[in-house]
């Protein structure tokens, strides 16, 4: 992963903008921003953020690769989508923030320990061996992300909410054991494969050839 | 005389005033008080039959002087529309009725104020006459255009097809003048309404400039004769009758003679020279946003190389700005407005012929006139760069260059490397020296004040019109050596009457705006030439046949009036009399205002017609509790606003009026003479309230300088009032916008609490 940034790095030396717009989802549009920060203002969690949308876009421009690809900023996007909506340039901002989430990841360069970036990637492994979301192995390895002496603490405050649901059938303890699976697993597990290896070709492609600009 | 006048007075009771009023007092007064002939009454005087009952009444020569008294004067004017006799106005219905409250306790003072309009209006009639042309000229068609640039070609064009013949002169040896260094223009056209906005869409480029297909619609226009390398040696006369000289560089001179002028002299780029921060004059490759347009045209769509060592650019830095929105010495303190699509477009080449990294320094984009935000995104999508930033220098960096700025955005100092920096510097208005220049040395009120007119005085441009007038020769300046125009209500109106400022002369513009001006300016001359052959005003009392005459017997030869016209419209004859210039006049009466001893008026204008309703308000006495309130209004601003605040009124939105209030309208506040307010202060009222239009730099005076001028005047009323032993309150001056409609009535209200406390007036007979 690692080589992919040096080679980036190398490839587009002088421009980090040319850069986002070949590998970033809806990287197109980082030009088309007007630094009116209509989206910063509108972001209900853009004063968490160390870099409001407004900024990320001008960083891109101004070069800030290092800064821009290593930063958590675009990880705090809840996708809900406000600045989208109030943005005068109709910048699909909300698609970039998770585009260049994404690329970064590729790159190897997310932050440490990033909660968003852990829960997803928890989230994408526990999808993918069964083919659903196990609710209850999910739960748990969230509680123990950060430890186990935490994991039991949440662990024993939620104990009652889980018998409830227990009590209810909304939830099976036996599902800590294996857990019950689609219907084709194997279908799935090929539909999957097929996905990554089709992503896998579209990222080459742009990343050979950056695609040609007005 | 006054065996001629057939008086009559003319009274509507519709709208209300029958039901309000004591129509029987009201007429009795004007026959008996009034010495009208007859005063006759009609429900709806406006009506078919009302205007019938009238005009037959002129067709039978029984009327040559009327008055009406019903609605404003500002009202159904095309009804009460009789040409041959004069008219006087009672406002019944806006300045009586619908300002005061329809309750029995008001009833006596109403009927009281409705009874003094009558008086007024019945006094103010006797001492009117008919304007008449004088005849002074004959219709002349042809229009003077001066300057060779896009304004003035398509000033040019535009009133020859309007079947105007038109003489063209211009400076250069051929036509375009400072338009032509451009390599394209600016776009034209915004896109169209059905272009998605997307960050691929179809968006305006630029465009050839158009100056090659301007001239030969020129040259095949037959009612255009265009002279090059010329200049104008003279000009004289006034609208209708210009005479001026055209000096060609060979050696010849044409004499001509027009209806109107239209200055078009475009403007003259900054010197950025004077930007040292940013190494110009110093490094071949920092060049001005004009200098640029030549290296464009030299590459011609091929790459375009920097000057020191004919390198192609493969990056460029635009600083906008440069030397502009400054106070700082040698620089400007506009916004030149074109500059920021000007980089854009420029930055384009060099993304289209280069393929070059090019970054706009700005701190605020603006971009005006037609293309606009769509050029703004044109850019962005051919990834010109836009960074919020603030440069404030540009250094060697090896053999290219290195602008440091400060990101505005991410706050921190940075720098960018590149070969070439364009500066976007301004547009200087291409101007003649400001007649009142000297003028300003003189009146300064502190010494940096002086110091600073006397530099303008000392680096005065060379004159363009080279006018014989007694104010100079010049078109007034307003600020930074603009023509003196109002920006938003009479934009090519100049303060020489039947002269015209189009294009960047009056305020900084791009190609396509200085069009759209020369049209305008081009339909403003041709008006302007018309009215004078009849011998009507131009802006603001379009059509007005009254004009300035002067008893030269009176006239102590004081120069008052010559210098206080605004359109310097009087000249003076070899004994120091006044010259009227009928068709240079705009009627406003500020010369009549300004004599001291009165011997100046118009036909249905003067000393009397106002002085005359003055003395015969019924002034109650002492103790009656029932004071006396002269307001003299301006009629653009002051009387249509008490006007509006009446409807205000009527319809519960607005506040009533003091019935103690006696309004008088007038031309200008610069139209009021001291002898008004003296002779009504004698007569008995108890406060004067003057209200005209803004007079600073941001004026809304009709006729530029006359509020000023009556400010002026009205500063010495102090003293009067100290000669006469009384407080200083009770003469106030104000500015009154036409949107004051709660305002003005109040400002009114309010000098009768001031009387309230203060005291009525000792001086009723
Ligand atoms: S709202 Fe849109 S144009 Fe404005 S700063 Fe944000 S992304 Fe840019
Ligand atoms: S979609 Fe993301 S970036 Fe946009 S306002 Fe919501 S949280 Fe902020
Ligand atoms: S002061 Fe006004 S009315 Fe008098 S000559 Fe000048 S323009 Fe005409």
């Amino acid at each position: 992963m690692g080589d992919l940034n040096q080679a980036m790095i190398e490839k587009y030396r002088t421009s980090f903008l040319k850069e986002v717009e070949a590998n970033v989802e809806e990287g197109e549009w980082v030009k088309m921003c007007m630094q009116c920060g209509v989206c910063s203002g509108s972001c209900p969690l853009g004063k968490f953020w160390n870099h409001p949308p407004q900024e990320i876009f001008m960083m891109i421009r101004a070069g800030k690769r290092e800064e821009v690809l290593t930063s958590d900023a675009m990880w705090m996007c809840t996708s809900c989508y406000n600045c989208v909506v109030r943005c005068p340039r109709e910048v699909p901002i909300t698609h970039i923030m998770h585009g260049l989430a994404h690329y970064a990841k590729r790159l190897g360069l997310t932050p440490k320990n990033q909660p968003t970036a852990e829960f997803a990637q928890r989230f994408w492994n526990n999808l993918l061996k069964k083919g659903r979301v196990n609710e209850l192995k999910l739960g748990v390895s969230l509680y123990f992300m950060n430890g186990i002496g935490p994991g039991v603490k949440t662990a024993i405050k939620m104990a009652p909410v889980g018998i409830g649901m227990q009590r209810t059938q909304r939830m099976s303890a036996m599902e800590l054991f294996g857990g019950h699976a689609i219907k084709d697993l194997k279908g799935f597990h090929a539909i999957m494969q097929k996905a990554q290896e089709l992503e896998a070709l579209r990222i080459a492609q742009y990343s050979v050839a950056p695609r040609p600009t007005a | 005389m006054a065996e001629q006048k057939k008086l009559a007075g003319y009274l509507c009771t519709g709208c209300g005033i029958g039901e309000r009023l004591d129509v029987q007092q009201l007429t009795t007064i004007a026959v008996r008080e009034g010495k009208l002939a007859s005063c006759k009454t009609h429900p709806m005087l406006c009506s078919a039959e009302g205007v019938k009952l009238i005009r037959d009444d002129i067709d039978a020569g029984q009327v040559t002087h009327m008055m009406i008294a019903g609605c404003s004067r500002r009202a159904k004017i095309e009804a009460f529309n009789f040409p041959t006799v004069a008219i006087s106005r009672a406002n019944l219905r806006e300045g009586v009725i619908w300002l005061r409250p329809n309750t029995d306790a008001n009833r006596e003072t109403t009927q009281e104020m409705a009874n003094d309009y009558i008086r007024m209006a019945a006094a103010e009639i006797k001492f009117m006459s008919v304007p008449k042309s004088s005849g002074q000229q004959e219709l002349n068609k042809r229009i003077l255009v001066v300057g060779g640039g896009v304004t003035g070609m398509t000033a040019a064009l535009e009133t020859a097809r309007a079947g105007y013949p038109v003489h063209l002169v211009a400076e250069e040896a051929q036509l375009g003048g400072v338009w032509n260094n451009l390599y394209k223009r600016v776009p034209f056209r915004a896109a169209a309404i059905d272009v998605v906005r997307n960050n691929d869409a179809d968006l305006p480029r630029p465009e050839d400039p158009g100056i090659a297909d301007l001239t030969a619609q020129i040259n095949a226009e037959s009612l255009i004769t265009v002279h090059l390398n010329a200049r104008i040696a003279r000009t004289s006369g006034a609208p209708g009758r210009f005479t001026a000289d055209i000096a060609i560089e060979s050696g010849s001179t044409v004499t001509e003679n027009f209806g109107a002028i239209i200055q078009a002299t475009d403007y003259k780029p900054y010197d950025a020279s004077q930007l040292p921060e940013f190494g110009y004059g110093k490094r071949p490759d920092v060049v001005t946003n004009f200098e640029l347009e030549k290296l464009a045209k030299e590459a011609n769509g091929a790459p375009i190389k920097r000057p020191s060592d004919g390198k192609e650019v493969s990056s460029v830095a635009f600083i906008q700005c440069a030397g502009q929105r400054s106070e700082q010495p040698g620089h400007l303190p506009y916004c030149s407005g074109f500059c920021c699509t000007e980089s854009i477009k420029q930055a384009l080449y060099f993304r289209e012929q280069n393929g070059a990294d090019a970054t706009i320094l700005f701190t605020d984009m603006r971009t005006p006139g037609a293309a606009g935000e769509d050029f703004y995104r044109c850019g962005q999508q051919s990834m010109v760069t836009f960074t919020k930033g603030k440069a404030s220098a540009v250094v060697q960096n090896g053999a290219g260059l290195k602008v440091k700025f400060k990101d505005l955005i991410l706050d921190e100092d940075t720098e960018l490397d590149c070969d070439l920096v364009v500066l976007a510097t301004g547009q200087i208005p291409h101007n003649g020296p400001d007649p009142y220049a000297q003028l300003a040395v003189e009146e300064a009120e502190s010494e940096e004040e002086k110091a600073a007119a006397r530099l303008k005085l000392e680096n005065a441009p060379p004159s363009i019109l080279n006018l014989d007038y007694r104010q100079g020769t010049d078109l007034p300046h307003l600020r930074h050596g603009f023509v003196d125009s109002h920006f938003i209500c009479f934009p090519y109106e100049t303060r020489r009457t039947g002269i015209y400022a189009a294009g960047p002369v009056r305020r900084p513009m791009d190609m396509k705006q200085a069009m759209e001006d020369a049209v305008g300016a081009a339909m403003k001359a041709i008006q302007a030439a018309e009215n004078a052959a009849r011998g009507a005003a131009a802006h603001p009392r379009v059509g007005d046949l009254s004009y300035p005459s002067f008893r030269k017997e009176g006239c102590t030869q004081c120069k008052r009036c010559t210098v206080e016209c605004p359109f310097g419209a009087i000249n003076e004859d070899e004994q120091k009399y006044p010259v009227f210039n009928e068709s240079r006049c705009r009627r406003c009466g500020t010369c009549m205002g300004a004599c001291p001893v009165r011997v100046i008026s118009f036909e249905n204008y003067s000393i009397d017609t106002v002085g005359q309703q003055i003395k015969n308000v019924e002034i109650p006495d002492e103790f009656s509790e029932k004071p006396r309130i002269l307001a003299l209004a301006c009629e653009n601003d002051a009387y249509p606003a008490l006007d509006m605040a009446a409807q205000a009124a009527r319809t519960g939105n607005g506040i009533e009026l003091t019935p103690f209030a006696r309004v008088i309208p007038v031309r200008c506040l610069g139209s009021v003479s001291l002898s008004w307010i003296t002779d009504a202060l004698n007569s008995g009222f108890d406060g004067i309230v003057l209200m005209g239009c803004r007079r600073d730099d941001d004026y809304q005076c009709h006729f530029v300088r006359g509020s000023a001028m009556a400010a002026e005047r009205l500063s010495k009323v102090g003293d009067t009032l100290q000669q006469l032993k009384l407080e200083t309150e009770r003469v106030a001056v104000y500015e009154v916008a036409i949107t004051d409609i709660h305002r003005a009535p109040q400002l009114i209200n309010d000098m009768a609490t001031t009387i309230e406390k203060i005291g009525m007036s000792p001086f009723k007979f």
